[in-house]
């Protein structure tokens, strides 16, 4: 003991406070841990809760009835099944019964027993949720499950019907061909325009007072929110242009300008990468500037630029806002076939689900979500396996 | 000869033209710009015509669609104000910390793996946001308001506040840890050499010079928060609130314009065109931090010579 004291005061390094700073040095960097972690751990819990609640909607309640295809039924759905299963079964299952008899006319005047869609209520007993069964019904649900006539099957309605104010008819199929008709006119009008952009700022501009202007409106236009480019939708390719409410072409035209910053800002940069001696050999040869930049710059900074279109895409995918200011929420149950159609977006689809009381929608929010996010996330892997595959070594 | 000069005018006029075409792209996203701008001044002019400004600017009631509808937006702003204020205490700290974590002491192969995962968070739409402050977090603060005696409702500025805080922590995150890495390594060993500790050598020596850049990053971030929608059209209230408590429900900018707009008034109503106002507002304050918060940004990069931001 008396040794150390010793030490201590013979050490001229010898700080009475170091002990002090260096636990403040501890509780510093534990804060900054602390702070990463509580982002991870926020996504961890983001996506387990949204699993969680999206996986049940993959599987759907059918029944084993017998099923009459009549006169009555056609005209009447609801007499094709017994009274007591009328309330456990699909309504708007039912409603295709004429369809389906005029898809093949043998099934006319027979008694099939086939698996039919159950009720959402039934769907929803099922898997322990909330549900508005009566006790009745309850009863006969309970019998059919022990005799293994109800049976929970994989969800195909979810993928190939639009939306519906059925719950356990609605379906994603129309807010994805909504989704993907609206990011062709995106692409189709940002991709152009903003490669072009870059290039003309990264390879022909001058440093004058023009390009500097631009340089600054395209900054401002990155940060500008998303909601203003749905007030400018609406003002002048609705109301001036007097192009169709809620189409494809209006809502790819305005995510089109929201996307163009991204695509010029990230263009640029690819352009940047590609190194002056390219060029230089390229005028050495005696080409012209356009030639060096359309044979040799552009093709090296391709990988680059595909990247950033991608993952411009892939936010302008998930974008609501202007959307829903120029109409694109519309109820679509039928998938649009034109770009000049009433149509709705993923993201769309999803906020009006949310917004539905009854439980069924939850469940499909959360599947949809699923969807959504991975198209995101292969969209995104797809721009960085590019970017590595195509990147030539410069 | 006559058909070498002959092909080399021919090049030139097909250089001007190709040339034409990029100046004109160029332009469109000029155009962008002012056709936003002018689209919502027209439009807020023709409702400042049919209602007055300073009730717009300062007054309390906002009751639109009944019989002599009022537009005053007070309540609204304040609604904002508390929401951003929210969603920024919980992003500066976090996104500002994750970022010192990932610059100053993680490992570079480990920044590689962090600094993604970070920005999956930038990457989930806003409208998923939305529905998991709606379904998971309100509740959640409900119950826990419950919890320590107090009364919250489901539509909180609490739950879409911190929500949307964790949506911007990589607007935060990603540019300061860009700033803070290009702060010079020669200013972190003098101050080492000195007999700093690492974490001194931080705030007293990184943080100060990394200050424009990281001021730079808030402003953006606030200037996401106001702007946000989908998170508080679908978990913050719709009624105009003039109050500062975080567990009474409220409203936004953002939530306003788009109830204007999905309405079935006409477009000329005062109904629609407060939108429009309320936009000119948006446009204005978010255009504003962001011309601040770029030039500080470009003062940093000259003062350190960067070119990588």
């Amino acid at each position: 003991m008396r040794k150390k004291q010793k030490t201590k005061q013979h050490n001229p390094f010898y700080d009475s406070t170091l002990k002090a700073r260096h636990t403040s040095a501890k509780r510093f960097k534990k804060f900054t841990l602390t702070s990463l972690i509580f982002s991870i751990a926020f996504l961890i819990f983001f996506l387990f809760d949204i699993v969680g609640k999206g996986i049940p909607a993959f599987s759907v309640a059918y029944i084993k009835i017998d099923v009459a295809y009549n006169e009555k039924s056609v005209e009447d759905s609801r007499l094709a099944v017994e009274k007591k299963y009328r309330k456990i079964v699909s309504r708007a299952w039912l409603r295709e019964i004429p369809n389906q008899v005029r898809q093949n006319p043998q099934l006319m005047n027979t008694i099939q027993s086939i698996w039919v869609l159950a009720d959402d209520q039934v769907d929803q007993y099922l898997k322990g949720h909330h549900h508005k069964l009566k006790d009745k019904n309850r009863v006969i649900v309970d019998e059919l499950y022990a005799q293994n006539l109800i049976q929970r099957k994989f969800n195909t309605v979810f993928f190939t019907n639009g939306d519906s104010k059925i719950p356990e008819y609605a379906g994603f199929f129309s807010a994805m061909v909504g989704s993907v008709l609206t990011l062709i006119i995106t692409m189709l009008v940002a991709f152009p325009i903003g490669v072009m952009t870059a290039i003309y700022l990264e390879e022909f501009a001058d440093d004058n007072k023009l390009t500097r202007f631009i340089e600054i409106n395209i900054n401002n236009l990155a940060a500008i929110p998303s909601i203003l480019f749905g007030l400018l939708g609406l003002a002048i390719f609705i109301n001036l242009f007097g192009m169709p409410r809620s189409s494809p072409l209006v809502g790819g035209l305005t995510l089109a300008l929201m996307t163009l910053p991204i695509i010029i800002v990230s263009s640029r940069a690819a352009l940047r990468a590609v190194p002056d001696s390219i060029r230089q050999a390229g005028y050495g040869l005696g080409l012209n500037k356009i030639q060096v930049t359309k044979d040799h710059v552009l093709p090296l900074a391709f990988p680059g630029v595909l990247t950033g279109s991608i993952i411009g895409l892939a936010q302008a995918m998930g974008e609501t806002a202007p959307l829903i200011i120029i109409g694109m929420i519309a109820f679509i149950p039928d998938a649009p076939t034109m770009v000049t159609e009433a149509a709705t977006v993923m993201p769309a689809q999803l906020f009006t689900w949310a917004g539905m009381p009854e439980g069924m929608y939850i469940e499909k929010t959360a599947a949809g979500i699923m969807v959504l996010l991975s198209i995101l996330i292969s969209l995104n892997i797809v721009a960085i396996y590019l970017r590595k595959k195509l990147e030539v070594k410069l | 000869m006559s058909t070498f000069k002959s092909r080399n005018k021919q090049r030139e006029l097909q250089e001007k033209l190709i040339k034409l075409a990029l100046i004109s792209a160029a332009i469109i996203s000029i155009l962008t710009t002012f056709g936003i701008l002018f689209s919502i001044v027209f439009e807020a002019i023709e409702f400042f015509k049919l209602r007055s400004f300073w009730y717009f600017i300062t007054g309390t009631i906002w009751s639109p669609g009944v019989e002599g509808s009022q537009f005053g937006a007070l309540a609204i702003f304040t609604g904002t104000f508390v929401i951003t204020i929210i969603a920024l205490s919980v992003a500066v700290p976090i996104g500002l910390g994750s970022a010192i974590y990932m610059s100053e002491y993680a490992s570079s192969s480990l920044r590689d793996y962090l600094k993604p995962v970070l920005e999956i968070l930038a990457g989930i739409p806003t409208v998923v946001y939305g529905f998991f402050a709606a379904i998971t977090v309100a509740p959640l603060v409900v119950q826990i308001a419950g919890f320590l005696g107090l009364e919250a409702t489901f539509n909180s500025a609490l739950a879409s506040g911190v929500v949307m805080g964790i949506m911007i922590i990589p607007v935060i995150s990603s540019l300061s840890d860009d700033v803070i890495r290009a702060v010079p390594a020669s200013q972190r060993r003098a101050a080492s050499a000195l007999g700093m500790t690492q974490a001194e050598v931080i705030k007293n020596i990184v943080l100060p010079s990394a200050m424009p850049g990281i001021i730079s990053a808030s402003l953006l971030g606030l200037s996401k928060a106001l702007g946000e929608t989908m998170i508080v059209v679908m978990a913050a209230g719709l009624r105009p609130n003039l109050s500062i408590n975080p567990l009474e429900d409220m409203t936004t900018v953002t939530v306003t314009i788009v109830n204007s707009l999905v309405g079935d008034f006409e477009f000329n109503s005062p109904e629609t065109l407060s939108a429009f106002a309320l936009g000119l507002m948006l446009f204005i304050v978010t255009l504003i931090l962001n011309m601040i918060s770029l030039s500080l940004i470009r003062a940093f990069k000259e003062k350190y010579k960067v070119n990588t931001l």
